[in-house]
């Protein structure tokens, strides 16, 4: 293993994890409970604990491109047994949030299942079995996945090969439209209720006047 | 509680694959005088995926919803689907802050006002309608049946966004089995992980996860897993088959809870959909009639033990009162 | 007056942010100084030496010291000024560095406020009167509360050098958690081996009065004259009668009692001798699980005793006693491990802890010293020790740590090994805490010749499958979960302050920690005594300890108290409420606010007037406030005193 200059702490990496997740990992003193109880860990490349260490260490490099955020569950088993109260799982969100902004993939189905399941969503307004499987067949190439489980669900109806539209899909497809545009950018939002609080202020002024 | 509204959000599952969960909830709470308001052309909450991408992008899809229902004056939802229910909590949670809010409102274009709330139909049933008014509705008893309930991970947590029962061992379908008559064996795996939406991309995970679950509650002597989510429902069922094919030697169905309320309440086969399933629920319901009349014959005698012995007791109660009598007078 | 003014600079404590100097010359143009410098260290001798020096060179009559808080040195300027022939009331401190120098760091915004306080001292000061302590007997008797053994050890210390004392044991017996022991590390010899002889001579020493089943019912008074109302609980045996002899726990019928020494290992009868050793030797009845009781019919063990012990009828009873000192020597008990509902939350049989565990190593506990799984009486070959289940964890409220349990963890690791030579020993740890003498070397031992299993990491769960159960656990040093299928999981249930501890510290009128732990005086200085005059601490109840230090804490405690009750006299504290009679009008406002209970109504010539009872005031000042005619005024803080302080404040 290389050897860890820990002169070279990321802070930023760090302040960038503690605001978006809104934890203090420095309150992580290594106990393991996370990496205890986590249902994925058999696949992890990092164990959840040394992830947590990882990112107190500032060692974004090693962090994002981590399968270990890939894969986590979302089961929050980690978060309810913390003895620091630290929402482990809520950490693991921020990192992948970030890998993907970054375009670090580390797992590369996870993306191509991720991005199936919004398309689906973008040109139905709702999700649709038949159709996120495909998608994610094309994607990833994986063409037979879980094709044997077909014929337990197709005749009772439960897999309709057509997808249920919505009126409103144009409504969805925009919000992921100008999500992709980057339009919930929190200095634009921020910037947006300082403009609307300078108006309010200034018609609290008139009616005064 | 009964004629209660709800505004009912059956999230995009109960169109697929969870079309049993869907059928049974609607006929569970008609029965218990729960007014289901569809919300009108409602989307879908972003599930996994999309809090994957970005809380902000999950909360414009889950605020759409609130939207929609708000138009139709909708104000409080139900879901059965606790993947939905935790989407649409957190959407409301966050954005009680102003920027996350903001944030959300630059996607949707669409203000929503505050003063909305969601539940889960597990949770209304067990803590608004009550458990008593369960069991009064109950027509046939699954006496006899051997359950093992399963919640999953998203039911109970994170503890202080769901804000439903214990997250570490809840008690809440263990609660409304027993009502309807079933033994609830005690299950220590209740809320351990099935694997999630982890299925698809990571397949290890499912027969491996799911398999632990599904090979204590054999061991257990269980007649069936019953669950309240779809997507451990999908793991646990329509899976085991390929769980099988990793070492698990035995079947078991797993029903929805709204399922087996459905068959107590003396529903249509419509109704409690077990058809559906893709484990057959038929084995476990000819096991649980077999163990009824054990239990039926066993009470019988139990009783008619009882009734002999207090007959005789009777005898002596009069004999010696007699001789006190009797005794008194000399 | 001619009053003398001492800047201290406390090293660079004060002289770092405040213009020590400038303070000095500042306080020249006070009323009625005399003399004004600036001082090193006004505490060290040279500094003390200095302030006599200027006292005699010009002839000073008060003296102000700025320097730090009252608490720290009040008592050392006072005994300086006493030496150089003032009157120890004639000094006033300022306090310039918790209040000034610490806080802020504007250096001339400092110097202004320490002038200001100065000025404030001098103000006041210029009112002080001389006041002459008066002094009273002493009771020469102490009693301890808690007869664990650091309540054992300072009972007999202060018994062996001839003072009376009486202890007080909310158990049927005493001995405390170390009577439930087996073994104690490091040296891992027989804890009732050590301890029984030193019960034994609790029982039997002649100045040791042992109430058993007792409970401190209430306390007044104050140091050296302390009122103590003890309340003996009925035991509904009369233990002037029973001689011990046992037959009354042989043939009670209810046998399904929980049993409280044993932790609920196995069950026991409802009347009970807590175990063969106990001191006293006497039978009690555990009223909730006792057939005549609950149902009315029984008396088998009113019917057994030769000696007609047995008293349904009995009642608590009172004694009154009157003590000099206290020594508080409550313990601690376990948390309630039931929140852990991911290790069963007591729903596994087989998942015990480590008091329990204890109870089954011991020959005299309930399964005669074999290790049995609860569940099915089988000999366990893997067992699991998990350590900080309650301690260092803070989401169940415990930040901090226990202190003992990585030691008694390896100890019982050591002793399952030496009672089933086929075992295996699992230690989840976090860290191994171990810095006693011999105590490191004692957790390699069990490591390196007791092959016990360390394991660096925390259990997420347990839960049982089959027989086993199951422990699904990390190993942070390999990166990994790991699991262990476990025969029994004994957990190292972190330790808290006894139950009723902040009720006790409200009697004694100590403070108390967030977690029901004892403050002491001085984290560091006076470590065994209180702010209460008087009450001294010993053992976990003053913070979580093994016991060796609760020994050495228990003689401590002994000797601050011998120190204390080897007066025949104590001087009182003159800083009292005093009546002016004329001004009095009866009211009764300053009787009804007493917390002390120091001022009575008298008759002076047909009129109601109020009167303190010097021995009982402690100066809080409360009646002072509350009397609308001014006439009750406490001595050293009247009101004109700190109307001057104030005025001296607030000038314009």
């Amino acid at each position: 293993m290389e050897t860890v200059l820990l002169n070279g702490r990321d802070d930023a990496f760090i302040r960038a994890v503690e605001e978006s997740s809104g934890q203090v990992v420095s309150r992580c003193y290594q106990c393991g409970n996370c990496t205890a109880g986590c249902p994925m860990s058999f696949a992890y490349d990092y164990s959840v604990s040394q992830v947590m260490r990882l990112i107190q260490a500032g060692q974004k490099d090693a962090v994002l491109s981590s399968k270990a955020i890939w894969l986590c569950a979302a089961c929050n088993t980690c978060s309810q047994r913390c003895p620091n109260e630290i929402n482990v799982a809520g950490v693991m969100d921020a990192c992948r949030q970030m890998a993907r902004r970054e375009k670090k993939f580390a797992v590369r189905a996870m993306r191509a299942f991720v991005d199936a399941f919004l398309d689906s969503v973008k040109f139905n307004g709702r999700s649709h079995e038949v159709g996120i499987m495909a998608l994610y067949m094309l994607y990833t190439g994986r063409v037979w996945t879980d094709v044997e489980l077909a014929p337990k669900v197709l005749p009772k109806g439960k897999m309709p090969l057509l997808p249920h539209r919505i009126k409103g899909r144009s409504e969805v497809a925009a919000i992921i439209d100008r999500y992709k545009q980057g339009l919930s950018d929190p200095e634009l939002a921020r910037a947006r209720l300082a403009k609307d609080a300078g108006e309010e202020s200034g018609k609290g002024k008139e009616a005064v006047s | 509680m009964s004629g209660a509204a709800f505004g009912y959000f059956p999230g995009c599952s109960g169109l697929g694959t969870s079309l049993e969960y869907e059928r049974s909830t609607r006929a569970v709470c008609r029965e218990l005088g729960l007014t289901l308001w569809d919300i009108p052309d409602w989307n879908c909450c972003g599930s996994t995926p999309a809090h994957t991408v970005d809380p902000v992008l999950s909360a414009a899809l889950s605020a759409r919803v609130f939207a929609q229902g708000a138009r139709a004056g909708i104000r409080d939802v139900l879901t059965p689907c606790p993947s939905c229910l935790s989407n649409l909590r957190n959407a409301l949670e966050h954005m009680e802050d102003e920027l996350f809010a903001a944030r959300v409102e630059a996607l949707t274009e669409r203000p929503l006002e505050a003063g909305h709330s969601v539940k889960s139909v597990l949770q209304v049933i067990v803590e608004d309608v009550g458990l008593d008014k369960v069991k009064e509705r109950v027509r046939r008893p699954l006496t006899g049946l051997k359950t093992v309930p399963y919640y999953g991970c998203l039911m109970t947590r994170p503890e202080k966004i769901m804000r439903f029962d214990d997250p570490e061992n809840p008690q809440s379908m263990d609660l409304l089995l027993q009502a309807l008559g079933a033994q609830v064996l005690p299950f220590p795996l209740k809320v351990d992980c099935c694997g999630g939406s982890l299925g698809i991309p990571v397949r290890d995970s499912v027969p491996r996860l799911a398999g632990r679950i599904l090979e204590l509650a054999g061991e257990l002597g269980a007649d069936m897993v019953v669950v309240a989510c779809p997507l451990c429902q999908m793991n646990l069922d329509l899976r085991q088959g390929q769980i099988r094919t990793r070492g698990l030697d035995y079947t078991i169905p797993v029903p929805y809870f709204t399922q087996l309320m459905a068959y107590a309440f003396g529903l249509g086969d419509e109704e409690a959909a077990f058809k559906l399933l893709a484990e057959d629920v038929a084995p476990a319901f000819s096991c649980m009639r077999r163990r009824a009349e054990e239990i039926k014959a066993e009470e019988a005698r139990v009783a008619a033990l009882a009734a002999q012995k207090a007959a005789a007791r009777a005898g002596r109660g009069a004999q010696s009162r007699a001789n006190g009598a009797a005794g008194g007078e000399a | 007056m001619r009053i003398g003014v001492f800047i201290c600079h406390c090293g660079s404590n004060i002289a770092g942010t405040v213009d020590c100097a400038a303070v000095a010359s500042k306080a020249r143009a006070y009323p009625d100084v005399a003399y004004s410098t600036d001082i090193m260290y006004a505490c060290a001798e040279p500094g003390q030496d200095a302030i006599i020096a200027a006292i005699k060179e010009h002839l000073l009559t008060g003296v102000v010291v700025a320097s730090c808080t009252p608490r720290m040195h009040e008592p050392t300027f006072r005994k300086t000024v006493e030496r150089a022939g003032l009157n120890r009331y004639m000094f006033e401190m300022a306090n310039i560095r918790e209040h000034v120098s610490w806080i802020g760091k504007d250096i001339e915004a400092n110097t202004n406020k320490a002038a200001e306080l100065v000025r404030m001292a001098v103000s006041k000061l210029r009112l002080n009167r001389e006041l002459k302590p008066k002094s009273f007997p002493v009771t020469k008797r102490l009693l301890v509360v808690g007869g664990g053994v650091a309540g054992i050890q300072a009972a007999l210390d202060a018994a062996d050098a001839g003072l009376e004392v009486i202890m007080v044991e909310k158990q049927p017996t005493i001995g405390g958690k170390m009577a439930k022991l087996d073994k104690t590390f490091p040296t891992v010899d027989c804890s009732s081996c050590i301890l029984g002889p030193r019960m034994v001579d609790v029982a039997q020493h002649p100045n040791i009065t042992l109430y058993a089943y007792s409970e401190v019912d209430s306390i007044s008074g104050y140091v050296g004259n302390f009122d103590v109302k003890i309340r003996k609980k009925a035991s509904y045996v009369d233990w002037s009668k029973c001689t011990g002899c046992g037959l009354c726990t042989e043939k009670c019928p209810s046998k399904k009692s929980y049993d409280r020494f044993n932790e609920g290992v196995g069950p026991t009868t409802a009347i009970i001798i807590p175990f063969p050793q106990a001191i006293p030797k006497k039978a009690s009845i555990e009223r909730e699980y006792c057939r005549q009781f609950n149902t009315g019919k029984c008396g088998v063990c009113a019917k057994v005793c030769p000696t007609g012990a047995i008293d349904y009828g009995m009642q608590d009873e009172f004694i009154d006693a009157k003590v000099g000192g206290i020594v508080a020597a409550t313990g601690y008990d376990l948390m309630d491990w039931t929140v852990y509902q991911e290790y069963g939350g007591g729903r596994y049989p087989d998942v015990v802890t480590s008091l329990q565990y204890e109870r089954m190593l011991s020959a005299s506990g309930p399964t005669g010293g074999h290790i049995k799984r609860p569940s099915d009486g089988e000999e366990p070959k893997d067992v699991v020790f998990i350590q900080c289940v309650g301690s260092r964890d803070v989401s169940v409220g415990r930040p901090y740590c226990s202190g003992f349990c990585c030691m008694y963890t390896a100890k019982q690791a050591i002793l399952t090994k030496d009672h089933i030579p086929d075992s295996r020993s699992y230690v989840f740890y976090m860290d191994i805490r171990s810095p006693g003498k011999g105590y490191d070397e004692f957790t390699r031992r069990v490591q390196e010749e007791y092959q016990a299993r360390y394991i660096r990491g925390r259990v997420s769960m347990v839960y049982p499958k089959g027989k086993k159960l199951i422990v699904r656990g990390a190993d942070t040093l390999m990166g990994a979960q790991v699991e262990i299928e476990a025969d029994l999981v004994v957990l190292a249930v972190g330790a808290e302050a006894a139950e009723g501890a902040p009720h006790l510290a409200e009697k004694l009128r100590i403070s108390y920690d967030s977690y029901g732990f004892f403050m002491e005086g001085h984290p560091k200085l006076r470590p065994v005594e209180t702010n209460t005059a008087g009450v001294f601490l010993a053992g976990a109840c003053q913070g979580l300890k093994d016991i060796p230090s609760s020994v050495a804490q228990g003689s401590a405690a002994a000797a601050k108290a011998l120190a204390l009750l080897s007066r025949d006299m104590l001087d009182s504290d003159p800083q009292i409420a005093s009546v002016n009679l004329n001004r009095c009008v009866g009211c009764r406002k300053c009787i009804e606010v007493c917390p002390f209970k120091a001022i009575q109504e008298i008759d002076l010539r047909g009129q109601p007037k109020a009167e303190v009872i010097e021995t009982v005031c402690q100066g809080c000042g409360l009646c002072n406030a509350t009397c609308p005619q001014g006439a009750i005024q406490l001595s050293h803080f009247t009101d004109n005193q700190l109307l001057a302080e104030v005025e001296a404040l607030c000038r314009f």
